[in-house]
């Protein structure tokens, strides 16, 4: 699905369809436990974030504490965590299911494309399946024809994790 | 018949040195009843921090011990907890997780209170007799005990329950280290890690405080700490576990890791240890060099009984939990640091506390995976009916990895569920 990460058309600009193709990809790469082809997705400066639900949504994590706050290193190191045997959290691999919809382009200057999509993940472990859901905001950057990830931040509609428990898998 | 019915809870044999503790305790509905009663019911529980109150009218709500509570601070800045619910008919009158209220509306009839919980006013005033406001049924009713210690707000349901300090014993001076980190005083960062374990609260207790399942269990986190160019000391892992008293316990060491508190790691670079070393040098000149090595140094996983966790550690985690069944918990953590840390050195403090902890950090997943299967594990407990808890017992002085720490939570535990007379699973 490498194919989904070049940019069609020759605009310079994104359609809504395009980053729709992106987004189903990047889901399936995540749905198959692709991860290391998953983390090709993103930016050097890349960041991976997902906030506590009880401070607004555009927090930081420098003075919040998060759920996960990533730079392209830790995220990395997350890949390479879940990727082992010894991840027993996901070990072994649930299976998820990662839904994305109501996708649209927020605004797009100099191949920097601000993206907004609805989302819901399934995830079953072992006898327990649960749903995360909420909304997910791309930073997304096109250059050399590819489509690559500059930031990503998952905005929970929970309140807390009571039923999911813990967020071991990537969203 | 209930699967281990007459087995005692808990199973001492001191000439051999063994510990056990019967599974039943984590799946029996009896026994959650019963801690509900002798335990939620009796001792101390965490509230809230007092920087979460931080100007008149600010409140949280918050299930406490099965209870839920409005916590808040009033106009003239007292620091108050009231039962969420309204006098009238019961329901929860403030249904917002946090916010700032000079007064509480139940929306059902319409009812006010003010920030005390006392009935200002209610529609159809005229149809209630005369002194139907002076009847102290008609407030939202306080909690019967509040008391802090070191900013920390802790609970109690039991109107003759003994005072905070005197419960808090022996653990009143590792809280008082911990919270010496700071001049100003230590403040709860925003953002609260809401989460839930298919998992007998007990478990977390345990695990909280185990020192022997770091290199299993967190193998992969071990592994990120020794890839990361200069994350990690050459200190070793090593310390000592304490029975505090009154079902308090912790583990008291050293470890590689970088402390916010004191201990400098390369990947902080030299601002980082200018930082670090001014902390130091004024924490010497405020507590002698002996406990300010102590602050910067070594690491504390303090159990105060029955669910409330400090640990000081890579970062500084507040962390309470509750059952909601035998084998179903829910958890609130936070992280604290000093108010007058740079936002450099929070930034780093917040880094190390996400690497580690959190459901979304590369440690306490694997927790709550190992004690999720401890608890489908308890399928079988009518015949392999005992967890073994006797690592280091015999020893003068346990180690951090021994389990010495986890004995002083199910002595006082047992204590409690049976009464003195019944601690009569020792075997003689």
């Amino acid at each position: 699905m490498i194919a989904a990460t070049e940019k069609g058309s020759d605009a310079g600009t994104l359609t809504r369809s395009e980053v729709e193709d992106f987004l189903y990809a990047e889901a399936e790469l995540l749905d198959e436990w692709r991860l290391p082809e998953w983390l090709d997705l993103f930016t050097d400066d890349a960041t991976y974030q997902i906030p506590p639900t009880d401070i607004p949504a555009d927090a930081s994590p420098d003075n919040n504490l998060f759920y996960i706050a990533d730079d392209r290193y830790r995220l990395g190191e997350r890949v390479k965590r879940l990727m082992k045997r010894t991840a027993h959290a996901e070990y072994p691999h649930s299976k998820t299911r990662h839904q994305v919809s109501n996708v649209r382009i927020l605004s797009q200057d100099d191949g920097q494309v601000e993206v907004a999509c609805n989302f819901s993940t399934y995830r079953t472990k072992d006898d327990f399946s649960n749903i995360f859901f909420g909304k997910l905001l791309y930073g997304l950057e096109v250059s050399d024809g590819k489509i690559r990830i500059r930031s990503k931040r998952v905005v929970l509609d929970t309140n807390g994790l009571r039923n999911q428990g813990r967020i071991s898998i990537i969203l | 018949m209930k699967p281990n019915g007459n087995d005692p809870l808990v199973m001492i044999d001191n000439d051999r040195h063994l510990f056990k503790v019967s599974r039943n305790n984590f799946t029996d509905p009896d026994v959650f009843v019963k801690e509900r009663e002798r335990i939620f019911s009796t001792c101390w529980l965490y509230l809230g921090h007092e920087s979460e109150l931080k100007k008149p009218g600010d409140f949280v709500t918050r299930v406490v011990g099965g209870r839920s509570i409005l916590f808040n601070k009033d106009r003239q800045g007292n620091i108050r907890a009231l039962f969420n619910s309204c006098p009238h008919r019961g329901s929860q009158v403030c249904r917002e997780r946090k916010g700032n209220a000079k007064s509480f509306q139940c929306f059902y009839h319409g009812w006010v209170f003010g920030q005390d919980g006392a009935l200002r006013n209610q529609p159809g005033e005229e149809s209630y007799g005369h002194d139907f406001k002076n009847d102290p049924d008609s407030n939202m009713r306080q909690v019967p005990r509040l008391e802090s210690y070191r900013g920390l707000y802790f609970l109690c349901y039991d109107p003759e329950a003994i005072p905070l300090v005197d419960y808090l014993g022996n653990a009143k001076e590792y809280l008082d280290v911990i919270f010496d980190q700071s001049v100003d005083g230590m403040e709860v960062i925003g953002g609260t890690q809401e989460y839930a374990m298919n998992a007998n609260w007990k478990l977390l207790v345990e695990n909280s405080i185990d020192g022997y399942h770091a290199t299993s269990t967190h193998a992969t986190y071990l592994d990120y700490l020794k890839s990361m160019e200069g994350g990690l000391t050459n200190v070793a892992l090593s310390g000592v576990g304490k029975d505090l008293g009154n079902g308090h316990g912790v583990i008291e060491y050293s470890a590689p890791w970088g402390r916010p508190a004191g201990q400098w790691v390369s990947l902080w670079g030299d601002e980082g240890k200018k930082e670090i070393d001014a902390l130091n040098a004024r924490n010497e000149k405020l507590y002698g060099k002996e406990k300010a090595d102590r602050i910067a140094y070594k690491n504390r996983n303090l159990l105060i009984f029955p669910n409330l966790i400090i640990n000081d550690i890579m970062s500084l985690t507040i962390r309470t939990f509750f059952p909601q069944s035998p084998n179903l918990l829910h958890v609130n953590a936070w992280a604290a640091g000093p108010q007058e840390e740079s936002a450099a050195a929070r930034k780093f403090r917040l880094s190390n506390f996400l690497e580690f902890l959190g459901p979304g950090g590369f440690a306490t997943p694997d927790d709550v995976e190992a004690l999720e299967h401890c608890q489908l594990g308890y399928r079988n407990s009518q015949e392999v009916r005992w967890n073994d808890i006797s690592k280091g017992m015999g020893l003068e002085q346990p180690a951090m990895d021994d389990e010495e720490q986890m004995r002083a939570f199910w002595r006082e535990w047992s204590r409690r569920l049976t009464g003195p007379e019944q601690i009569r699973g020792e075997r003689t």
